[in-house]
């Protein structure tokens, strides 16, 4: 305790701290990394139990039996699809309505901000089809939800015809005290947005939806299920949703201990488990499944239909099935077996899912790594930020630059910030109109223009307001974009780690770097080269690699492209925080490294 | 109130109905503008009807009986229903007693069946001049609780599952999820809470319920929406309680001693059928306790305690008859019906077949030859009826297994003119908004309601935003009763008289604040969330009979020109959903890491910097030499200076 107060040991320690601070950072960010490679070796992560006593102790059996009858309704669902060339309103609410289920339609437009390349869709328009099995006995207080969404072409068909095997079985069974809402969802995410505002009478996105007719109360939890082949190898789960958000850890050891129980394959990442965690290979399997969910959480997108439900706070998973070529296969009954036991369990709780993690990655289905032991790798890079705002403070003499001097670059760059943020879909039509490209590439590259503008302006405006920049002032520039940076990226991981794990890794280096007197030319590439854009092009490439789908450059430059595009797409419409985060915080707090280094 | 009868009379004359299943429901709504007419009809009048009709009725059987029954079947039906008039003709001396049971069979349009047990039981009495010691039909308990407590009227009403409206139309006795229970108290009680806090601890212990629970927090004295159903015109509302509890289960445990204060227990009589595993396989269950007084006789001059005893189920298609649109009593019950309950004056069950009076789409077997008609919730309805009383009735097995068919899955149900639906919207929890939708469904009239919103404490409702729309328009509500909440003692009370357009929805929302409890304060599982009760709309609705425009048809053309009052409208409770709200929840697993956490950060924060603020830094002199300081205590002991 004496060791703030007494002054002469107050000393020695900051002495210590100034001398060795250089290479206290060092060591800080290798160990940062390390840790974080760590974090997939298998001895250091706890095995995954079922905390939740509900689920955990009681006995389901699974007897669901009618495999090949809802592989049939698949088929008759793909015939409607065909031919109504959308979704077949008329035929599901007939369908669902014959299962005993009560039946409403939802109707919802809406005009994305510019046209999705990637899903060929501009001005949206369709129908979420929902039926709602009544629990017996139950006041509609509380409900589960299964979703299919209807896709286009020949995808999805099967799931839509289990959806409705499950319906028809789940009818004649006593026991449900939840009620099941069987929703069939068009356009994916749009509809499922539609359908969840219209649900909570929410509207953030600016939507137009008719309300719902039916409800079943509050929602416990919900799964998204997916599947395109009769016979599957293996289930993938995917967990990650909207601004990095996971469900309940308990919803993955619900699937990861049912699949186990039923003898199916599951994956995480498309990934499966291995055993050999000892040898050379069976840690790169799993860091590399850890990595692939750090990057997917950290893009802060919506990885399945079930990512928009954990916004109000319904545990929701997507399970996907896989048909790779492997020997071992699964039919439909089995994943209807799987399924059942599944809600029978979520049925069977009293309370929300809240017993487990809320944060963690998964290495393995088996395995996973909790906030506890994940933060440190995070804590390590945030203490050089510190340490450098330890070491400019007893470094700053006493008499203070002008206010002005550290205020105008602040503003200009916050201002650059907010142009990256506004500009693009604002002047879409314009940029139309004057250059032969389409909305979509208007908008990604009036984005880039503006990024890249954003580097040629401010490092030099601060001299029109106040003249020559001080050598003091470029140093309380650096201590307030330094304290800036830690508390954004601290901000940042606490609500979606990997995003903040994944920014510091660039953003500290180039904190900690950047000061005028370097080399300009050498210290300018290394900065932009650790700037946010760059981080999120390495990204593209770094995750396609984990994929193991590596591309060359120019498929990757168009990939990063279109990763933009869908990156703003995802904030219109569903809310997504990455892209404003990125433009009106992260980038303007980059340019103000980039305006120290070009003090004058 | 006597002219009123007589115009009763003279129109159950006409409709020829053998018995009212729920007309006697109908009930004086007192509304605060008066814009409710009166349309009470008093339950003794449904006695009356009985010989009423008689004269009426022989001419009447041939018109409306099925194909293979004669004049002779009616005549056999004559003086059994003679015999009955004798029974309860006001002018012979009457029994004090009298027990009365009936089954309502309902098939529903979804091929669900509908299952209406109502046992009766009458006692002339008086519980507040004389102690009462001998009781013969009515229970001893609840006599003992009405003298006791000196209580006007009771009603309570367990129930498991939601009515589902849109699929099943109006319930014959509408009920919340959970447990209700309202209580008029003689306007001679003083302490009325404190009665009430009594009663609700005794009837916890005679129905096994948790009614205990029922406190200040969760008791409102709605101002107009629950009326007496009995004799007597108290209406000061400070005499009336009301509460309910939304997440009360109800299972055998409650109705094991609901079947103990029946006459005939549950060992001979309708109560046969009431077998807790075949009741509580069922889609709805809901059992109810209505105590009150009426008028024994034409003349009103001694009341008698009436004690009605419900039990309504809901049976599914889907789950118990395997999908297929057949029912049987055994398939329902797991048994039939051998005998009437002895003590009982009468006990019939009847079918409604409204929709194939003809047998066209409904086939019932064994078949039977009388049948009746009432006008029940609004509708004229046709009954086929089954008199246990009667030997010929249970046939040669001697057991009735009454089996309905249907024959065909066509058929659309009218669509019920009013229904509700409530539900939470927003996300987070912060805030929330309670929306509450009410739907008229009438081609063209409008209609009042009488909305009750009673909701705990704490959830803070911001009564500014209270909004009512209908149509996308501004819907003022004539009349409003708010009574605001206390933390921890009384809930908000919100009273509302809302005129509903024709075809259309009216929509009220309100905003609330989730506050954040106390930790002792959570219940042992809080992530469940916490209860609202149901809102309950009370109204009185356009009847379907006064909407159809074919009445000129079937009626003489000089009785068919004004709306018959008692027929234009018809009184309804309508209960929403209740809702499941989660509030702010601490981690309660959490405490020992909170300890932890709090005493490090006060050791090392506060610790150090408490340090360091109450420490004076001081330069540090070097200490003199030995001889200075001897030569300073010398300078002390002569009172000079020190050096």
């Amino acid at each position: 305790m004496g060791l703030l107060s007494d002054p002469n040991r107050r000393r020695a320690l900051i002495s210590l701290l100034v001398r060795l601070n250089t290479p206290i950072s060092v060591v800080c960010y290798f160990a940062g990394v390390a840790w974080f490679m760590g974090l997939a070796f298998e001895p250091f992560t706890l095995r995954t139990y079922m905390s939740e006593n509900a689920m955990g102790s009681t006995m389901v059996e699974e007897r669901f039996p009618a495999g090949e009858r809802a592989l049939a309704s698949g088929k008759e669902f793909s015939a409607h699809k065909k031919k109504v060339g959308g979704m077949p309103v008329d035929w599901l609410v007939k369908t669902m309505q014959d299962r005993g289920l009560e039946v409403f339609t939802q109707r919802f437009s809406r005009t994305l901000p510019f046209p999705d390349e990637n899903k060929e869709r501009y001005m949206v328009k369709g129908t979420n089809v929902y039926g709602i099995l009544r629990a017996p006995r139950a006041p509609r207080t509380e409900a589960l939800v299964l979703s299919a969404p209807c896709s286009p072409g020949d995808q999805n068909n099967q799931a839509v015809g289990l959806l409705l095997g499950l319906a028809q079985y789940f009818r004649s069974q006593i026991f449900w005290a939840k009620d099941i809402i069987f929703l069939v969802n068009e356009h994916d995410l749009i509809g499922m947005q539609a359908w969840l505002e219209g649900y909570h009478h929410t509207n953030t996105t600016g939507m137009d939806w008719s309300p719902l007719q039916g409800r079943g109360g509050s929602i416990q939890a919900a799964l998204t299920l997916e599947l395109s082949t009769d016979v599957i190898t293996s289930m993938d789960l995917v967990l990650e949703g909207l601004n990095g958000q996971l469900p309940n850890l308990d919803l993955a050891n619900l699937f990861y201990a049912f699949c186990q129980k039923i003898g199916i394959l599951c994956t995480i990442q498309g990934k499966l488990q291995r055993n050999d965690w000892d040898s050379v290979s069976g840690y790169s399997h799993s860091i590399q499944t850890l990595m692939m969910m750090v990057m997917k959480q950290a893009s802060g997108r919506p990885w399945g239909d079930h990512g928009l439900f954990l916004r109000y706070h319904i545990e929701a998973a997507t399970v996907k099935g896989v048909n790779s070529f492997r020997q071992y296969k699964t039919d439909a009954t089995t994943i209807g077996r799987l399924l059942e036991g599944m809600y029978r369990k979520l049925n069977n709780l009293l309370e929300r899912l809240h017993q487990s993690y809320f944060f963690y990655l998964l290495p393995s289905l088996s395995h996973f790594v909790s906030i506890g032991y994940y933060m440190p790798a995070f804590g390590l890079l945030t203490v050089i930020l510190l340490l450098r705002v330890s070491f400019r403070i007893f470094h700053l003499e006493v008499s203070s630059p002008g206010v002005l001097s550290v205020l105008t670059p602040l503003v200009i760059s916050h201002l650059t910030g907010a142009a990256l943020y506004a500009l693009p879909t604002r002047f879409q039509e314009i940029a139309v109109e004057h250059f032969p490209v389409s909305e979509t590439e208007a908008v990604v590259l009036t984005a880039i223009a503006v990024y890249t503008a954003g580097l040629a302006l401010p490092h030099n405006t601060h001299r029109l307001l106040t003249g020559e920049g001080t050598e003091q002032g470029w140093r309380v520039l650096k201590l307030v974009a330094v304290l800036y940076l830690a508390v954004l990226l601290g901000c940042t991981a606490l609500i979606n780690f990997s995003l903040g794990f994944i920014l510091a890794l660039t953003l500290v280096p180039a904190a900690v770097l950047v000061t005028p007197h370097r080399p300009k030319v050498l210290t300018a590439f290394t900065l932009v080269i650790l700037s946010p854009a760059c981080t999120l092009l390495f990204s593209v490439f770094f995750f396609q690699e984990l994929q193991e789908m590596p591309v060359t450059f120019q498929e990757g430059w168009l990939l990063y492209l279109s990763v933009i595009s869908q990156g703003i797409l995802d904030h219109f419409l569903y809310g997504s925080l990455v892209f404003p985060l990125i433009a009106l915080l992260v980038y303007p707090c980059w340019l103000l490294f980039w305006n120290i280094l070009f003090w004058k | 109130m006597a002219a009123h009868r007589r115009r009763c009379s003279v129109v159950l004359l006409s409709i020829f109905s053998l018995s009212l299943i729920n007309v006697a429901h109908s009930q004086e709504t007192t509304a605060p503008a008066g814009q409710y007419v009166s349309a009470s009809v008093d339950p003794q009048t449904e006695t009356a009807e009985k010989k009423a009709e008689q004269p009426a009725a022989e001419g009447r059987w041939e018109e409306t009986e099925v194909g293979n029954m004669d004049l002779g079947d009616a005549a056999t039906e004559t003086p059994d229903s003679l015999s009955h008039e004798n029974v309860f003709s006001p002018s012979v001396s009457e029994p004090k007693h009298d027990f009365r049971e009936e089954l309502v069979i309902r098939p529903l349009h979804s091929g669900d069946i509908y299952a209406s047990f109502q046992f009766r039981t009458l006692w002339k009495t008086n519980f507040r001049e004389n102690k009462v010691s001998h009781y013969r039909l009515f229970p001893k308990s609840l006599g003992q609780v009405i003298s006791k407590f000196s209580v006007r009227e009771l009603h309570i009403s367990f129930t498991q599952g939601y009515w589902r409206t849109m699929q099943w139309g109006q319930p014959y006795q509408p009920a919340p999820p959970g447990t209700e229970l309202w209580v008029w108290f003689q306007d001679s009680v003083t302490d009325v809470d404190g009665t009430w806090k009594k009663l609700t601890n005794v009837l916890s212990g005679i129905f096994c319920a948790s009614l205990n629970f029922i406190d200040s927090t969760n008791t409102v004295q709605p101002s107009a929406s629950f009326k007496p159903l009995g004799v007597g015109n108290a209406t000061d509302h400070r005499f009336l309680r009301y509460a309910t509890l939304p997440r009360e289960i109800v299972c055998t445990e409650n109705l094991t001693p609901w079947k103990k204060l029946l006459p005939c227990g549950s060992t001979a009589g309708l109560a046969v059928l009431l077998k807790s595993e075949k009741l509580f396989h069922s889609s709805f269950h809901s059992q109810a306790v209505h105590i009150r007084p009426i008028c024994h006789d034409w003349e009103c001059k001694a009341t008698s305690w009436e004690l009605r005893q419900t039990v309504n189920v809901v049976f599914d298609r889907h789950i118990s008859a395997q999908g297929k649109r057949e029912w049987s009593l055994f398939k329902m019950f797991s048994r039939t019906l051998t005998e009437a309950c002895p003590l009982a004056s009468s006990s019939k069950i009847y079918v409604d077949i409204t929709d194939s009076p003809q047998g066209e789409q409904l086939e019932l077997s064994p078949p039977t030859s009388l049948l009746s008609q009432a006008v029940a919730l609004g509708d004229r309805r046709t009954f086929s009826v089954y008199d246990l009383k009667q030997q010929s009735t249970f046939g040669m097995t001697h057991s009735l297994n009454l089996l309905i068919r249907w024959k065909s899955n066509e058929g659309d149900m009218l669509r019920p003119l009013l229904h509700a639906e409530r539900y939470v919207a927003g996300y987070g929890l912060h805030m929330g908004e309670i929306h509450t939708l009410m739907y008229n469904n009438h081609p063209y009239r409008s209609f009042p309601v009488l909305l009750l919103e009673s909701v705990p404490w704490y959830l803070r409702l911001y009564i500014h935003t209270l909004t009512v729309t209908s149509k996308g328009k501004d819907n003022k509500p004539s009349y409003i009763h708010y009574q605001p909440s206390k933390d921890r003692v009384r809930p908000h009370l919100l009273e509302m008289l809302i005129q509903l357009p024709p075809i259309s929805v009216t929509e009220v929302t309100v905003q609330f604040e989730r506050a954040l409890l106390k930790w002792t304060e959570y219940t042992p599982d809080p992530n469940h969330g916490f209860y609202v009760g149901s809102s309950v709309i009370s109204s009185l609705v356009p009847s379907i009979v006064a909407m159809d425009t074919n009445m000129t048809q079937e009626r003489p053309l000089f009785s068919s020109f004004f709306p018959n009052k008692e027929e234009s409208t018809y009184f309804t409770r309508v209960y929403t959903e209740p809702l499941l709200v989660n509030l702010p929840t601490p981690d309660f697993s959490m405490p020992y890491n909170v300890i932890c956490l709090t005493c490090t950060v006060v050791a090392v924060g506060y610790g150090s910097l408490y340090n360091l603020l109450t420490r004076s830094f001081q330069v540090e002199e070097p200490s003199p030499g030995l001889a200075k300081r001897i030569a300073n205590v010398i300078r002390k002991m002569r009172g000079v200076p020190p050096l």
